[in-house]
Formats: C-alpha cells, structure tokens, sequence
C-alpha cells in the first residue's frame, strides 16, 4: 500500500528526513514513536504534500502510484487523509459546509457522483453521535474557538466522513480525556479494513492499547531506526529513546 | 477643489488631487488632463437590464446624467426604489439628487452603478431622514475598468432614525464612494458597510465620515475587501464624538485580504471622540490568505482554487449577513459570488 524508500527532505535549507524507508502494506496498522524534534510531523506533511516541505532524494508510493509528483489535493482524492498533530481553523465556514465541499470534491476528482445534502447529514449525524459530538458544533465555523480536544475529535469525524484508504494519525491521542481518547479510538478503529492502512505517529503506549498496531517503529533523526511487533512499544515505554538516539 | 465645478465648468484645475488630504490616495487631477465633453444624452433603449430587476420597487434612472432631481417618501410610507445610475461613453456628467424620507418613513433604496465607459462621472445625493425614519440604502456598483466614477453621500439624521448603508463594489479606473452623515444621537443608528472586489489595475475608494452631534447615538461600520493584480483600495472612515455627544457607541472594522504582491491597501481608520462615557472600537486587518490554512483544506481534498474562494467568499460574506431586506441581499451575495469566481 505505501511505500517509502530513502526518503531525503528538507524544510527551508535543514535537511530533516535522512534516508527514510517504510512499507505498509494493505490492512495494517503501523504505529511510529520517537523523540520530539525526530521529524515525525516532517514525514505526514511530506506525504500530504505541504508546500516548503521539498523531498530532495527518495519515493513516496500509494498503490504503486508516485505521490510525489501530485498536488495535495489531489494525493486527498486518492484517499491520503491526515489527522494533524495542530488542526487549523477555518473563519466563517461551518463545518458541515466544508467537510461536504472537500468530499465532493474528492469525489469529482474521482469521477464520482456527489453526495447529496440529505444523505451527507444523515452521515454526519451518525458519526458525530459515535464519537458523543455535539451536532450543533457542526455547524459552527470549522475548529473556530473548539478545545484542543474538540478539535481532534472533528479531525476524526472528517476522517470517517471522507473515508479515506490511507491515514496518518498525527498525535491525534494529545489533547483528549480519557474518554475521548476511548471514543476517538473506537471511531479510529471502525474505520478498519482489509484495504485501508494507517500510520498512527503517537508518544504514548495508552493510545495504542485501543489501537492495535500490527507494527512500530523508531524514527529518529530523520530515519526509521527499528522496527518490531506491538512489544517494541512497551519497550520505548520503559527504556525510552537513548539507544536509538545514539544509534542515529 | 469641487468634482461638480469641475465637471459643469469644464476645469480640471478644480478636480481633487494629492495635496487635498481627503483625497491623496484617490488623485483626480493627476489622472485626468482635461475634463471630458458633456456626456451625449441615452436612448431608453441603450440602457438595458439591471441587477436588481424583477425585485418589487419603483424604477428610476439617472442616465448620463439626466433623470429625477427628488425622490420623496412621505411620513409613514413603506417604499423600495430601484435606482439606475447608468454611463456610457466617454464624456462627463455630473447630478444631484435628494432623497427625503418622512418621519416613520422607510425607504429601502436599491442603487446601482452600470457602465462607465472610459468617461466621468459625478452623483451627489443629498438625504434627509426624519424622526424615527428608516433608510437601507444597498449599493452595486459594477462599472467598466476605464471609468472614473465618484458617488457622494451626504445624509442628515433625525432623533430615532435609522440609516443601513451597505457599498459593493468592483472599483474601476479610479473610484471613489464617500458617505457623510450627520448623526443627531437621541436614538439614531447608522450602519455604513462595504465590501470590495478588486483586480487588475482598479480601484475603490470608500471614504467616510460620521458626526455624533447629540447623546446616545450608534455607529457601527464594517468594511471588508480582496485585492489581486495591481489593484488598489482606500478606506478612510472617521467617526468624531462631538463635545456632549455622550453615550455614543461607535464601532469600526476594515480587514483587506491581499491577493497580490502589487496589489496595495491603504486604510485610514479615525475615531475623534470629544465626549464622555463612550464605548468605541476599531479593528483595521490587511493581510495574505493564510497559507496553513489552505494547505488544510487542500488537504482535505478541495482544489486550491476552491479553496481560495471558499475562504474569500466567507470572508466578504460576512458584509452581506448584515443587510436586512432578503430578497435584495440574495442579490448581493450572487453577485459578489461571481465576482469573487472570476477574480481568484
Ligand atoms: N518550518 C520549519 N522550519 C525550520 N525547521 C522546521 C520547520 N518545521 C519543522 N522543523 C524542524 O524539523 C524538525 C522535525 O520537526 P517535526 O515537527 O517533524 O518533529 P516531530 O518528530 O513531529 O516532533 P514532536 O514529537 O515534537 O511533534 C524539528 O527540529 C523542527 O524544529
Ligand atoms: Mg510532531
């Protein structure tokens, strides 16, 4: 499903992905853990294609498709979703009107129907009761004056209504109670299927008690420095970073 | 300086320029070499449709200059006027209007600017509102590139009348909207909103000025604008408290979102208040899209035109959510739509 190999970036002229090569193949949870600073926001917003992040060396694939060469919105109508580690706000749109806008435009893109307004509030109604969200915050302007906890749980409500194959979840545990984090896992975890895949990029083992990742691995300093099973995880926990650090 | 005179006289000398202070960033002389011959009167044929026809309201039209001196509503009439102020050609014209609204009157004045051609033109409009009077004057200006256009506002409030004004524009060559209110307090209120579309080499200027004269009187402004291209805006707007205008409360807003790296803002927000216990607030923004937040939405998958004008069209929205009668702010929104469409 997505392929990464030797990954070279750099934001400005500091070069912040150093070799970085992963696989996930279809219907897989990959977790990535690693010190602040180790390039882990770096690498979603590579792959979703944020302008001033310039890969410099390296590919990027989705199904065999080179991400690299297309548009962010485009590589969103191919199913890229991420859940960002700081959502923005969006003045004076509410959020049922931006969320159908973008799926249908993912949908044009696609070549695909739209979705009617009936149909995409029936949707959103469903969702937003699964993660216990307040429907008329949904008709407020998108994230404007939300929590830092609202605010991830609208990432994760996004997430379920534009259905994407692949998603990166950026820290989406920080910010969340302890219920919110059950339910936003739960939501998270509904979502998958034999042929989606996720990069869950978190610091905390609690996170990944609700979701299971089939893989984790160790970025540090720009590159993928181990990998292993779900122990991995319990591993970082008890002993944190200090041997990958010197190993990067 | 006097646009009219030197427009009726035929004198360029007596146009506004630079060293008038008012008018230093809407420089009519420098422009302008020679006053264009009289505008040549219109067929009623050359006129053609207008923004907002098929609305319910009597039509009147100010064509090349000539048309109605007066529009009157008598105290405690209910009335909406479709007024046309329609150029063509290249010549100049210059006229007066006033409108007076009785006490208890309401008005609701739908005016438009059509045409311009490469001439210039001048109207002036002189309002009087009585007690507890209403008017909700709503401006669509959409003029050609080569025009040089000014329209003049100066309105007189009575105790408890209200005066709406909202201004859309796309500029032209040079043009300039200036609105002058005396304010009575005593219950008066005044809205004076804008919006403005600009691009390629135009230009909008919208200038204004309120006087609170008595105690309790309400002013609330809020003018928001794009500019791509090489376009320019001006917006000076200045409330003065007057000396025992007390309780005045006197709110204004001006946010420009700046499109292009030539294209230019210049703003001038003043609040003079000269009286006691006033609440007042001004906010002035002029800034770029905010490239984080596009990234997002075009992360989300909308194409970043779309997303431009998703942002723009909320933006300049927020002018529109304020106009009161329905029908005619289906209009404006409409058309600031395409505006906003064809510019981004
Ligand atoms: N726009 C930028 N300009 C310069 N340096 C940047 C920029 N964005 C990120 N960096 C640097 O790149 C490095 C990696 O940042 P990144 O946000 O990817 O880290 P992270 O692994 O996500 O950390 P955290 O766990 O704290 O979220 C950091 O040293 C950061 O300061
Ligand atoms: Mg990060």
């Amino acid at each position: 499903m997505l392929n990464l190999r030797d990954l070279h970036a750099r934001v400005g002229d500091r070069e912040i992905l150093r070799g970085l090569s992963l696989e996930v193949p279809a219907g897989e949870v990959h977790a990535i853990m690693g010190p602040n600073g180790a390039g882990k926001s770096t690498l979603s917003y590579v792959l979703t294609g944020r302008p001033g992040y310039d890969v410099t060396a390296g590919s990027a694939e989705l199904d065999g498709v080179d991400l690299l060469g297309l548009e962010a919105d485009e590589r969103a109508a191919r199913g890229l979703f991420l859940s960002f580690q700081y959502p923005l706000e969006i003045p004076g749109v509410p959020a049922l009107t931006f969320i159908r806008s973008a799926l249908n435009a993912q949908r044009k893109a696609r070549g695909e129907p739209e979705v009617s307004a009936p149909e995409f509030l029936k949707r959103a109604r469903s969702f937003a009761a699964e993660l216990k969200m307040d429907f008329d915050m949904l008709k407020r302007p998108l994230n404007v004056g939300f929590s830092g906890g609202e605010k991830k749980r609208m990432e994760i409500l996004q997430m379920a209504l534009l259905s994407p194959r692949f998603m990166i979840l950026d820290e989406t545990d920080s910010g969340l109670d302890i219920d919110a984090l059950r339910i936003v896992s739960e939501g998270v975890n509904a979502l998958r299927a034999p042929e989606r895949s996720m990069l869950v990029i978190t610091h905390y083992q609690r996170l990944l008690d609700y979701i299971r990742p089939d893989r984790v691995h160790v970025l540090a300093a720009g590159r993928i420095v181990a990998s292993g099973g779900p122990e991995l995880a319990l591993e970082l926990e008890r002993d944190g970073y200090d041997k990958y650090a010197r190993a990067a | 300086m006097n646009l009219e005179e030197a427009i009726r006289l035929r004198d360029p000398a007596r146009l506004p320029s630079r060293r008038d202070e008012d008018w230093r960033w809407t420089d009519l002389r420098g422009l302008l070499r020679a006053i264009p011959e009289p505008s040549r009167p219109l067929e009623p044929g050359d006129i053609g449709p207008g923004p907002f026809d098929g609305l319910p309201g009597d039509g009147v039209s100010i064509a090349n200059g000539s048309g109605p001196e007066e529009i009157r509503v008598a105290g405690g009439e209910v009335r909406t006027v479709i007024l046309r102020h329609v150029s063509r050609g290249d010549g100049a014209h210059a006229s007066r209007l006033r409108i007076e609204v009785g006490p208890a009157a309401r008005l609701t004045l739908l005016e438009s600017h059509e045409g311009g051609g490469s001439g210039l033109s001048l109207l002036g409009i002189d309002m009087r509102l009585g007690t507890g009077a209403a008017c909700e004057r709503l401006v669509l200006s959409d003029l050609d590139a080569e025009a040089v256009a000014v329209v003049e506002l100066e309105a007189e409030l009575e105790p408890g009348a209200r005066l709406g004004q909202t201004v859309l524009t796309s500029g032209a060559r040079r043009q300039r909207f200036e609105t002058r209110v005396r304010h009575p307090g005593q219950g008066a209120e005044v809205r004076l909103d804008g919006a403005y579309v600009l691009r390629e080499r135009r230009h909008a200027d919208l200038t204004s000025s309120v006087r609170h004269e008595g105690p309790d009187g309400r002013t609330d402004q809020l003018a928001r604008g794009m500019v791509d291209d090489q376009a320019r805006a001006v917006f000076q707007g200045r409330i003065t408290v007057l000396e025992g205008a007390d309780g005045a409360d006197a709110r204004m807003a001006h946010n420009a979102l700046i499109l292009s790296d030539r294209a230019e803002v210049d703003a001038r927000p003043e609040l003079e208040i000269f009286a006691d216990d006033v609440a007042c607030a001004h906010g002035a923004t002029v800034g770029a899209l905010d490239e984080e937040v596009l990234f997002y939405m075009r992360q989300r998958g909308l194409p970043e035109r779309e997303a431009r004008t998703l942002l723009v069209t909320s933006f300049l929205g927020g002018v529109i959510d304020r106009v009161e009668a329905p029908a005619a702010a289906d209009r404006l929104r409409s058309w600031l739509l395409a505006q906003i469409g064809a510019a981004s």
